[in-house]
């Protein structure tokens, strides 16, 4: 007869097993799997002996009088957070992106020729680079800031971090999105550094608004390692040559006319 | 009406009740969320004290997850239960507690570390090398210092899946969604801190057992 394993024993008596009906049927049947259980059954008894205090009939309203007059802040409910100004901003930023492909391609679209179909990646690519130049310098200054921060004085237990990590937030929702675009667009090197980017973002954005010293050095020491920074300026700096490259020689289109009359 | 069916629409109107002290509390009226912290506080007490092990600490993680569940009150869906919400976050933050706490006494132990032999410093060994006499063991104080032991011996995760699924039962989601892993990576961190549990306290249930049996202990 196949016994049970311990895995399986510990699975059953924490209800969690799988099979529990099979593992039933074979201690009913089987006494050698039957004393095993009992052992680990003693074991954990044993541990349910051990007490937890009583924090009194009146704790809740310890706890009411310990935090009341921290709740300074009134809750906001989902929708007010997404109003938030620098979600707002955040939200915003993507949106101008989103608007200016979009006229970028109906600009360039009229007339409708294989020239013109040319023109509009140019242009929707050139409104990419533009763009997420402007997202790399951003995260590139968060970065830098973070990696420098230092607690005021050696005696200080926690430093405050929570302007770098609200800041790696909002970059977190732009990141994704320019991430998600590069690789639509075939950018795979693009792609591959925002998403080492977008790991580093999510760190910091999951870490707590306090750190000790020493988990300051750790998060510094991760951004270190992975040479993000590094990574960020040469992608920055290669973008924006792929800009200066592709910014259009000076053409007398129907655009650059109106413009002109304009004047 | 049975015991179950009573315990079940006691259960449902504390939530309905719930729902209401949050909207009132979104609404702006603060007070409504006295009667969630007065409500809550004992269960939520009682998870921090099984992870932290120790009261000061459990006081600490009940304060602070009431805070940041204020703080979160928007997030909170209102078709879910605030007290397995609110007792999640205390899960959260008792993790970032205990990890913070162990790696303060690992730097504080780190000369100590490197056993004279080469061998790997499991704290499991520690309460090994620190087995009382037969005598003393008999002394049910004595095997609660060893229980006590072996809970602080387990990672974070494990006493995290342990306390919630072993004490709490709480289900295998919920744990994984505190744990941020899969089901099946939950169900091996449960059974990971049973087995440990089991290897550095069989011999002593064992040794008491065998002395009730002499009638040895009262």
């Amino acid at each position: 007869m196949k016994h049970v394993t311990e895995e399986e024993l510990i699975a059953y008596r924490e209800r969690v097993a799988e099979q529990r009906s099979m593992i039933s049927e074979h201690l009913a049947a089987c006494k050698e799997c039957r004393q095993e259980l009992e052992r680990i059954e003693a074991v954990l008894e044993a541990l349910d002996s051990l007490p937890v205090p009583d924090p009194g009939a009146d704790y809740g309203r310890q706890v009411w009088k310990e935090i009341a007059p921290r709740l300074t802040v009134k809750p906001e409910r989902w929708w007010q957070v997404w109003l938030e100004p620098r979600r707002l901003a955040a939200a915003g930023a993507v949106l101008a992106l989103i608007v200016a492909a979009f006229v970028a391609g109906r600009v360039t679209n009229r007339g409708g020729t294989g020239d013109n179909v040319a023109s509009k990646e140019q242009v929707r690519e050139r409104v990419l680079v533009v763009a997420v130049g402007e997202h790399l310098g951003h995260s590139e200054r968060m970065l830098v800031e973070l990696s420098n921060a230092a607690p005021n004085d050696p005696k200080q237990r926690e430093v405050n971090i929570s302007a770098e990590q609200r800041r790696a937030e909002d970059l977190l929702q732009e990141n994704r999105l320019y991430r998600q675009t590069a690789l639509q667009e075939g950018d795979a090197g693009l792609a591959s550094v925002l998403d080492e980017l977008e790991r580093v973002l999510l760190d910091v954005a999951h870490s707590p608004d306090q750190v000790t010293p020493a988990q300051l050095e750790a998060i510094q020491k991760k951004i270190e390692a992975r040479g993000i920074l590094f990574k960020v300026r040469v992608v920055n700096k290669e973008l924006q040559q792929r800009q200066e490259a592709s910014e259009p020689a000076p053409s007398q289109n129907d655009s650059t006319k109106r413009k002109r009359s304009n004047i | 009406m049975n015991r179950m069916q009573q315990s079940v629409d006691s259960t449902q109107a504390i939530a309905e009740s719930d729902a209401i002290a949050v909207e009132r509390t979104l609404a702006g009226d603060r007070d409504a969320y006295r009667v969630l912290v007065e409500r809550h506080s004992h269960n939520v007490f009682r998870l921090a004290y099984r992870m932290t092990g120790n009261r000061h600490d459990a006081e600490e993680v009940v304060q602070e997850a009431f805070l940041r569940g204020y703080q979160k009150l928007g997030q909170f869906a209102a078709r879910s239960n605030f007290g397995t919400w609110v007792y999640r976050i205390a899960a959260n933050y008792a993790i970032d507690r205990m990890r913070r706490r162990q790696k303060e006494d690992a730097r504080r132990e780190a000369p100590r570390t490197d056993g004279k032999d080469g061998m790997e410093d499991d704290p499991l060994n520690r309460v090994k090398d620190e087995a009382p006499t037969p005598e003393r063991l008999t002394q049910s104080i004595e095997l609660r210092k060893q229980m006590e032991h072996a809970l602080a011996a387990l990672s974070e995760a494990e006493r995290t899946a342990f306390v919630m699924r072993h004490w709490e039962g709480c289900g295998i989601e919920e744990i994984a969604a505190v744990l941020k892993s899969s089901s099946n990576a939950t169900k091996n961190t449960v059974f990971r801190a049973v087995q440990k549990l089991r290897i550095a306290l069989q011999p002593f249930v064992e040794t008491r057992a065998q002395a009730r049996a002499m009638g040895t202990e009262s």
